[in-house]
C-alpha cells in the first residue's frame, strides 16, 4: 500500500511539473516575440504573407 | 468622350496622354515610374490594386542635406561601418502594392538590405550598406518612384524612440497567470474533503500563491500607483476600490493558505487583473499614423540652404541659422525663419498658418513670415530672427500648449467611483459591526468579503469597451480622436465656435465669377487656349469653368512669373493677369482674388474667385441651433458678415478681424461663461485656439498632411455630419451609465454572499467573469447598433 502512495505521488509531481514547464515554454516564447516587436504591427504581416503566392504566379506568366 | 484615367496614379489624363506598352499615363513622372518597375521585373504592383502610384515631385536639390554626415547620424536607428537603418515615414503608404513595393527595394537597388513597412504607422524600415550607397540616394529613389519621404525637424529632434510595450507584457503575464490558476484550482471548486484532494491540495494552492505574485506585484502595480496618487491629492477615483479589491483579495488568500482556511481567491485575483488590463489594452489603441501633438516642428524642415559671403551654397542645420544670414529658399521649399526678401519672385502659400490657399505675392525688402512655402522658383532672403524667436514658433510659448486637458478632465466613471468607494466601505464596517456583536469569529471573514466582491471590475471596464469601440466607429467615418476620452468630453459640449476659411469654405472648390465688357466666342476659345499652357493653380480653375469652349493652338506664349500671361495668336495679343499687368490702375485695391483680362491692350474686365461655402453648411447649423451655441470666428475683413447672416440662424454669433490670440481670447470668453467649448478650425492660426477649448476638432482635407495640434481630426468631407458625431457621443454616455446599473446589479447579488458570510470562492470566480463578460458583451453589442445608425 505504501508503495503505490508513493509511485501515485511522483506521477502527480511529474504532471504538474511538466504542464508547468509547458506553460512556462509558451510563456517565454510570447516574452520573446513581444519582445522582438512582434505585435507591433499586427496589420503589415496579414498583407505581406499573400505576396509570395502572387509573384510565382507572375513569374509564370512570364516564363 | 470617357475620361482616361492614369494607369500608375488613377488621375485623369486630360487631353495629353501617353502611351507606352499599351498603357496610358497622365504624364512623363507616371511613366518613368512604370519604366523604373518594368525595367525590374516589378510590373506586380500594379496586380495587387488599381492605380496604386503617385506622380513623383520634382525635388531637385531638396535633399542635399542629407550629405551633412551630423544630420545623417541623427535620422538613422543603427549605424556602423557595413550597415544603417533608417526608418522614414511615407505619406503616400496607403495599399498592397504599395507595401510590396517597398519591401522589394533591394530589386531597385542592390545595397538595400531588408526593407520593411509598418502598415498603420505608414513607415519604412530600411538596412542598408552606407559603403555602396547613401541615405541621400535611398531618399532619392524613393521619391522617384513616388514614395517621397516626410523628414521634418521633428525626427531631427525626437532622436530615437522607444516603444512602450509593458502593457503588454502586464497583459501577457495576468493572462498567463489567470489560465493556469484556474486550471489548479479547479478540483477544488467541486470536492473539498476528498481524499486525494487532501493529500496535495497544499502543493496546488502554494503553486496559485507563486503564479499570483507577479500578478499583483507587476501586473496591477499602475493600479496601486494610481490610487495612490489620487488619495493623496484627496480623489478618490476608481483605482483606489480596485487597488483595495486586489490587496485584500490577495493577502486574505495568503492568510486561508498559511492557516489551512480554504483555497484562497486566486483565480478571482488573477482574473480580475487580467480582465481590468484587457479593458486598458482595448482602450489603448489609437491610430498609429496621425499626430495630435504637432507643432511646428513636425513640418520645418531640418537643413535649409544657406548663402556665406562667397556666394557659396551650403546645407546647415536650421537652428544653427542666425540672424543676418542669406538663405536660398527653393521652389516649394518652406520658410522656416521671419526674414526680409532679397531678390526673386516670392509666391507664398501661408495655408499652413492661416488656411488661406492663395499665394500671396511679395516683392524685394517685404517681410516674409516663417511657415509660408515658396511656390514660383528661387527666391533669396536675409534673416531677421533665429527658428525659436519667430513670430509662428512663439505662438507655441503661450501656455495653453502647455497645460494637460484630459487630466484635468473628470470623467464619468471618476463622477461615480467617488460615491461608489464611500458606499462600499459604510457596508463593509456596517456588517462588520453587525457580525462582530453576532458572531465575532466572521466578522473579519464578512469585512474582507465585501471588499472583493465589490470591487468595481465592471465599473472600471464598461468606459473602455464602450468609448474604445467607439473610437472605433467613429474612425471608420473618418474621424479620428486623439483618445477615448475625448468622447466624454464631446457628450458634455454645449458650444461650437466655427473658423470661417478653411473651415465653413473649402479652398478645393472656388466660385468664378465675371465683371466686364461680355466676351465673344473667339476671344473665349483664345482665352482658353492661353490658360492651358499656364500652370497657375488660379490658371487651371478657371480654364476648367469653359466647358463648351474649342480649344486652338498656340504658339507665342509667355508668362511672366508673378504678375502675369501673354499671348500672341495672329493679330491679336491677349494679356492676362494682375490689374497693374492689364494696365488697369485705377482698380481701387480690393481684398478679393481676380485675374484680369485685355484684349489688344483693351480692358475687358476680371474673373473674381471667391472661396465656396461647404455643402451642408447651413442645414449642419440649422440641426445645431437648438442643442448649442453657435459662432462663427474669421480672421478676415467683414466683408461676408452680410452674407453669412442671412445664411445662418439668427442666433450665430460673428466675430471678424480676429487674430490667433483673439481667437483663443473668444474661447476663453465662452468658457468663462460655464460653456463647454468645441473649437473647429483647419488653420495653424487656430491653433490657440483648438489647444484651449475643451475639444479642439482639426478640419482636414487629407488627413496624412499638417494639422495643428488638437483632440480630434475630422476628415473634411464629413464635415456635414459634426451633428451625428456629437449625439453618438452623448449616447455613448448613457450606455456606459447603463453598465453602470448592471453592474451594480452584480455587485448587490455578491454583496449578499459577503454580508451573510457565505461567499465562497467559486461563487466570487463565476461572478466576477460573468458581471465583465456581460458588460463587454452589451457594450460591444450596443455600441455596434449606434454604429449602425450613421448614415453615409
Amino acid at each position: 500500500m505504501y508503495q503505490i502512495i508513493r509511485q501515485d505521488m511522483s506521477v502527480i509531481y511529474l504532471l504538474l511539473s511538466l504542464s508547468i514547464l509547458v506553460a512556462i515554454v509558451f510563456f517565454i516564447a510570447f516574452i520573446y516575440s513581444v519582445k522582438k516587436g512582434q505585435y507591433d504591427d499586427s496589420y503589415t504581416p496579414s498583407v505581406r504573407m499573400l505576396f509570395d503566392d502572387e509573384l510565382v504566379k507572375d513569374n509564370k506568366k512570364i516564363n | 468622350m470617357k475620361t482616361t484615367h492614369c494607369y500608375h496614379c488613377g488621375d485623369s489624363c486630360g487631353d495629353t496622354i501617353i502611351f507606352i506598352d499599351e498603357k496610358k499615363f497622365c504624364c512623363n513622372g507616371c511613366k518613368t515610374v512604370y519604366e523604373i518597375f518594368s525595367e525590374n521585373d516589378l510590373t506586380s504592383y500594379y496586380n495587387f490594386q488599381e492605380n496604386p502610384g503617385a506622380i513623383p515631385i520634382e525635388i531637385k536639390g531638396k535633399y542635399d542635406f542629407l550629405d551633412n554626415k551630423e544630420i545623417i547620424e541623427k535620422l538613422v536607428d543603427f549605424n556602423d561601418d557595413s550597415t544603417q537603418i533608417v526608418t522614414l515615414y511615407i505619406p503616400h503608404i496607403h495599399c498592397s502594392s504599395c507595401i510590396w513595393v517597398l519591401e522589394n527595394l533591394h530589386k531597385l537597388k542592390p545595397s538595400v538590405t531588408s526593407s520593411q513597412v509598418n502598415f498603420p504607422k505608414k513607415t519604412v524600415r530600411i538596412s542598408f550598406n552606407p559603403i555602396t550607397t547613401s541615405l541621400k540616394e535611398i531618399v532619392l529613389l524613393l521619391s522617384s518612384i513616388g514614395y517621397e519621404p516626410y523628414i521634418s525637424l521633428e525626427d531631427y529632434d525626437s532622436g530615437k524612440k522607444n516603444v512602450d510595450r509593458s502593457l503588454l507584457y502586464k497583459l501577457g503575464i495576468a493572462g498567463f497567470a489567470f489560465g493556469n490558476v484556474m486550471f489548479l484550482s479547479f478540483p477544488e471548486y467541486f470536492e473539498t474533503s476528498e481524499f486525494w484532494l487532501e493529500q496535495y491540495k497544499n502543493i496546488f494552492r502554494w503553486l496559485m500563491f507563486i503564479f499570483s505574485l507577479p500578478v499583483v506585484f507587476y501586473s496591477a502595480k499602475d493600479y496601486f500607483i494610481s490610487a495612490y496618487k489620487g488619495l493623496r491629492s484627496k480623489i478618490l477615483n476608481i483605482d483606489v476600490p480596485i487597488a483595495l479589491g486586489i490587496l485584500v483579495l490577495f493577502i486574505r488568500s495568503l492568510a486561508e493558505i498559511i492557516f489551512d482556511l480554504g483555497t484562497g481567491f486566486f483565480d478571482s485575483l488573477t482574473g480580475l487583473v487580467f480582465f481590468l488590463l484587457l479593458g486598458k489594452f482595448f482602450q489603448q489603441r489609437t491610430y498609429n499614423f496621425l499626430s495630435f501633438e504637432r507643432d511646428y516642428k513636425s513640418y520645418f524642415p531640418i537643413a535649409v540652404t544657406r548663402i556665406t559671403s562667397k556666394r557659396k551654397e551650403e546645407n546647415v542645420q536650421i537652428y544653427e541659422v542666425e540672424k543676418g544670414d542669406r538663405l536660398l529658399i527653393r521652389n516649394q521649399e518652406l520658410i522656416p525663419v521671419d526674414g526680409i526678401l532679397i531678390n526673386g519672385n516670392a509666391q507664398i502659400d501661408y495655408s499652413f498658418v492661416t488656411g488661406e490657399a492663395d499665394a500671396v505675392s511679395k516683392k524685394s525688402g517685404n517681410k516674409l513670415f516663417a511657415g509660408g512655402k515658396q511656390l514660383s522658383g528661387v527666391i533669396e532672403m536675409e534673416v531677421l530672427a533665429s527658428v525659436s524667436q519667430s513670430y509662428l514658433t512663439q505662438l507655441w510659448s503661450n501656455d495653453v500648449f502647455k497645460k494637460d486637458k484630459s487630466s484635468s478632465f473628470k470623467t464619468l466613471t471618476d463622477k461615480i467611483s467617488k460615491n461608489f468607494t464611500i458606499f462600499v466601505l459604510s457596508i463593509a464596517f456596517v456588517s462588520t459591526l453587525f457580525w462582530l456583536f453576532y458572531d465575532a469569529s466572521k466578522a473579519l471573514n464578512v469585512f474582507t468579503a465585501v471588499l472583493i466582491i465589490a470591487c468595481p471590475c465592471a465599473i472600471a471596464l464598461a468606459a473602455p469597451f464602450t468609448l474604445g469601440n467607439m473610437l472605433r466607429i467613429f474612425g471608420k467615418h473618418k474621424f479620428y480622436l486623439k483618445n477615448a476620452t475625448v468622447i466624454e468630453q464631446l457628450a458634455s459640449i454645449n458650444s461650437i465656435i466655427f473658423d470661417k476659411t478653411g473651415t465653413l469654405t473649402t479652398h478645393k472648390e472656388n466660385t468664378v465669377s465675371y465683371e466686364g465688357v461680355e466676351l465673344n466666342q473667339q476671344e473665349k476659345s483664345f482665352l482658353k487656349s492661353s490658360l492651358r499652357a499656364s500652370n497657375h493653380p488660379l490658371s487651371r480653375t478657371l480654364y476648367n469653368t469653359f466647358t463648351d469652349v474649342k480649344v486652338i493652338n498656340i504658339s507665342n506664349y509667355h508668362e511672366i512669373i508673378g504678375q502675369g500671361i501673354e499671348v500672341h495668336f495672329e493679330e491679336n495679343k491677349l494679356k492676362l493677369g494682375s490689374a497693374s499687368f492689364v494696365n488697369k490702375n485705377d482698380d481701387a485695391p480690393t481684398l478679393e482674388t481676380s485675374i484680369h483680362v485685355s484684349f489688344n491692350e483693351l480692358y475687358k474686365g476680371k474673373f473674381i474667385f471667391k472661396n465656396s461655402y461647404r455643402i451642408g453648411v447651413k442645414s449642419l447649423f440649422s440641426s445645431l441651433k437648438s442643442d448649442y451655441d453657435l459662432a462663427v470666428v474669421s480672421g478676415d475683413n467683414e466683408g461676408e458678415r452680410a452674407f453669412l447672416s442671412e445664411y445662418l440662424p439668427t442666433e450665430t454669433k460673428f466675430l471678424f478681424n480676429q487674430k490667433p490670440e483673439d481667437k483663443l481670447n473668444v474661447v476663453a470668453g465662452f468658457q468663462n461663461k460655464n460653456k463647454k467649448v468645441a473649437m473647429i478650425g483647419d488653420g495653424l492660426n487656430d491653433a490657440g485656439a483648438l489647444a484651449k477649448s475643451d475639444v479642439g476638432i482639426a478640419l482636414s482635407e487629407n488627413i496624412n498632411v499638417f494639422s495643428p495640434a488638437c483632440d480630434a481630426i475630422l476628415d473634411a468631407s464629413q464635415f456635414n455630419k459634426i451633428n451625428q458625431f456629437l449625439s453618438a457621443s452623448k449616447k455613448a454616455v448613457t450606455i456606459i451609465k447603463y453598465c453602470f446599473v448592471l453592474s451594480l446589479f452584480y455587485n448587490v447579488i455578491g454583496l449578499y454572499f459577503a454580508v451573510t458570510g457565505q461567499l465562497m470562492p467559486v461563487i466570487a470566480a463565476i461572478l466576477m467573469p460573468l458581471s465583465s463578460i456581460s458588460i463587454v458583451v452589451f457594450t460591444t453589442i450596443s455600441t455596434n447598433l449606434l454604429g449602425r445608425k450613421f448614415k453615409t
